[in-house]
């Protein structure tokens, strides 16, 4: 029955098949264990911060927005959904952020997508200097969202600034922008819009992947300028639309630095420069209400992650993806 | 034949009038765009009495250095001095940490195949989506617990575990290495660290510069961190001592204040400068965020 082994000179034939086969397991066993030590201590730098400063304090949070906690005193208290229900029916100024950091977002993410695109259109070319231009009007982004510009762009916006006199040299009457609710959101979103560099060069490198034969051929076909752009531009740019949307939505909902410089870290006027995040920070780090900002970021959360599932969802109908090319 | 020479004729100047409208347009649009660089650079220079009378000027009637002088010496009897070098330690420090911990980490899972892979490196990116606000909290209570309040270890330590985005940029980059340069490393005696630093180091340098030049830029930039833990003014980096230097309510000498704010944006503009090349270069092929 037992079949004899074939090649019974060689010597390992001494061993019983499962000797054998313990020892090949042993030394696999032995690899697959060095592979993971390497593996593990490869990553191992960032699995320590990912667990440390992400995981740990994601759930330290979450425990959190159930209670009523102030650092101060070191008062912890359970007190179950009562901050949700605060949030939800007993702050109005909760409700103002809201509605501030909507409008913010809402209106500055697709203005910047559209400047930045416009713009990328524009360096897509190989003119002299284009290069040039290029950098030249990246160079705001990598300042933007500092404290410096911030503060400039505060006095800017000021009653005896720049843009007044200007405004006032054309003969358009000149308004306190920062003192008046309804344009001092508009300044925090012309900073951001100031800061398109990075959709501009995501688009601009999209731009160039699209094959010159599509326009001649469309352009053949008697497509003008306007139709080439809506049936061919914009179809073949959809996955860098789809990737920047998501990335400037977050951005947009986490804006924090230059509403807090601009409105001198309260808010004002009425309220309307209280992005979602400036509230955070005034009720956990001004009113040390650490529970309650804590169940302000979980449902920050929440909301981030639904818009980025929705955009998600809804790409199937919008997103193309050019056919074998999996991305 | 001198029909077509007078068409060619006529369709080139049509160019050429399309090209100086081209560039006339970018430079004068391009000149709004850095009004407020340069107004804030002129402004600077200007003596008190002129910022707020020849407000739109870029050309100073007279100019003056006073305001450096008088900014510098900053507030509380503190000078810009140490805040510079604030600002200096938490970003080269901030960077270096943040860089070597992305390409380790983009190594191992670019190229290692270890137990748990794939399931770490979804949380790595889904990292990427996690607004800090939800971190910031527990975070800080965890250092307040340990008594490291007013030290630079809560914005230094977290940099420990890199930076999602970058790890990731480094990865593409060395995903796009040839596995065959790792199998002859490996046959000379290579091990998988004698790899990295030998072999995937010095290849995905360009990658990294990038993810340098942008941890620079975010940690001398942010505002959110020095605000929450550096309370001692002694402490405080460039960002937080500005927001107190120009605070609105206490301010009179806007002079000096746009002459320290033209100073924070000068390293950021020599890097700029200096690594535009790595920073375009960088976006454009890996969609970083700026």
């Amino acid at each position: 029955m037992a079949r004899t082994a074939p090649n019974s000179i060689s010597g390992d034939v001494a061993l019983p098949a499962s000797a054998r086969r313990a020892a090949v397991d042993e030394a696999a066993r032995r690899r697959a264990w060095r592979r993971n030590l390497i593996g593990y201590l490869f990553i191992a730098p960032w699995l320590f911060g990912f667990l440390a400063f992400t995981a740990i304090p994601m759930l330290g949070s979450a425990v959190l927005a159930f209670t009523d906690y102030n650092i101060l005193s070191q008062n912890l208290k359970w007190i179950g959904l009562e901050n949700f229900q605060r949030m939800l029916f007993n702050d109005p100024r909760y409700w103002r952020s809201v509605q501030a950091t909507f409008s913010f977002a809402l209106v500055a993410v697709p203005l910047k997508l559209c400047f930045a695109l416009a713009l990328a259109m524009l360096f897509n070319n190989s003119r002299k200097l284009v290069y040039g231009y290029r950098a030249v009007y990246y160079a705001p982004s990598i300042v933007g969202a500092s404290v410096a510009v911030a503060v400039v762009w505060r006095e800017l916006f000021g009653k005896n600034s720049p843009v007044n006199q200007f405004l006032a040299q054309l003969g358009i009457p000149t308004t306190s922008w920062l003192g008046d609710p309804a344009t001092a959101l508009w300044t925090v979103i012309l900073l951001s819009m100031w800061e398109f560099g990075s959709p501009m060069l995501i688009f601009l490198a999209g731009l160039r992947q699209i094959p010159g034969q599509l326009y001649e051929a469309a352009a053949i076909d008697g497509a003008g300028a306007w139709k080439r752009f809506i049936s061919i531009t914009i179809p073949m740019l959809t996955p860098l639309i789809f990737f920047n949307l998501v990335l400037q939505m977050i951005f947009g909902f986490t804006v924090f630095t230059s509403a807090f410089i601009i409105s001198g870290g309260t808010g004002a006027p009425l309220d309307s420069l209280l992005l979602y995040s400036l509230y955070l920070y005034q009720k956990g780090f001004k009113d040390f209400q650490m529970g309650y900002a804590a169940a302000m970021a979980w449902a920050l959360l929440v909301v981030i992650a639904c818009f980025t599932a929705l955009i998600f969802r809804s790409s199937n109908s919008w997103v193309h993806y050019e056919s074998g090319d999996e991305r | 034949m001198i029909a077509t020479g007078r068409l060619n004729q006529s369709k080139s100047a049509k160019e050429a009038i399309r090209t100086v409208l081209y560039h006339g347009f970018v430079w004068i649009f391009g000149f709004f765009m850095l009004y407020p660089i340069l107004w804030v650079i002129a402004s600077s220079f200007k003596p008190a009495d002129q910022i707020f009378t020849n407000v739109t000027a870029l050309f100073p009637r007279t100019v003056t250095f006073d305001n450096y002088v008088q900014g510098w010496a900053g507030f509380g009897g503190i000078p810009f001095t140490t805040f510079f070098k604030n600002s200096l330690i938490y970003a080269g420090f901030g960077t270096l940490l943040t860089v070597t911990a992305s390409a380790l980490t983009a190594y191992g899972f670019a190229r290692l195949r270890f137990a748990g892979q794939k399931f770490w490196f979804t949380l790595m990116i889904m990292t990427l989506m996690l607004p800090i606000q939800v971190q910031v909290i527990p975070e800080y209570i965890l250092f307040a617990k340990l008594g490291w309040l007013n030290t630079f270890w809560p914005l230094l330590l977290p940099r420990i575990g890199g930076q999602a985005f970058f790890i990731f940029m480094i990865m593409q980059f060395i995903r796009g290495i040839p596995r065959e340069l790792d199998d002859a490393a490996s046959i000379d005696g290579c091990n998988e660290i004698g790899i990295f630093w030998r072999i995937i180091v010095p290849l995905v340098a360009p990658a990294m510069m990038t993810a340098a030049i942008f941890s620079f830029y975010f940690t001398w930039g942010d505002f959110l961190h020095p605000l929450i833990y550096l309370n001692d003014p002694r402490l405080y980096t460039i960002s937080v001592a500005l927001r107190t230097f120009a605070d609105p309510s206490t301010v009179t000498n806007w002079g000096a204040i746009f002459a320290m704010s033209t100073l924070a944006l000068i390293p950021v503009f020599v890097v700029f400068i200096f690594f535009q090349r790595y920073l375009i270069e960088g976006i454009s092929t890996s969609g970083l965020k700026g």
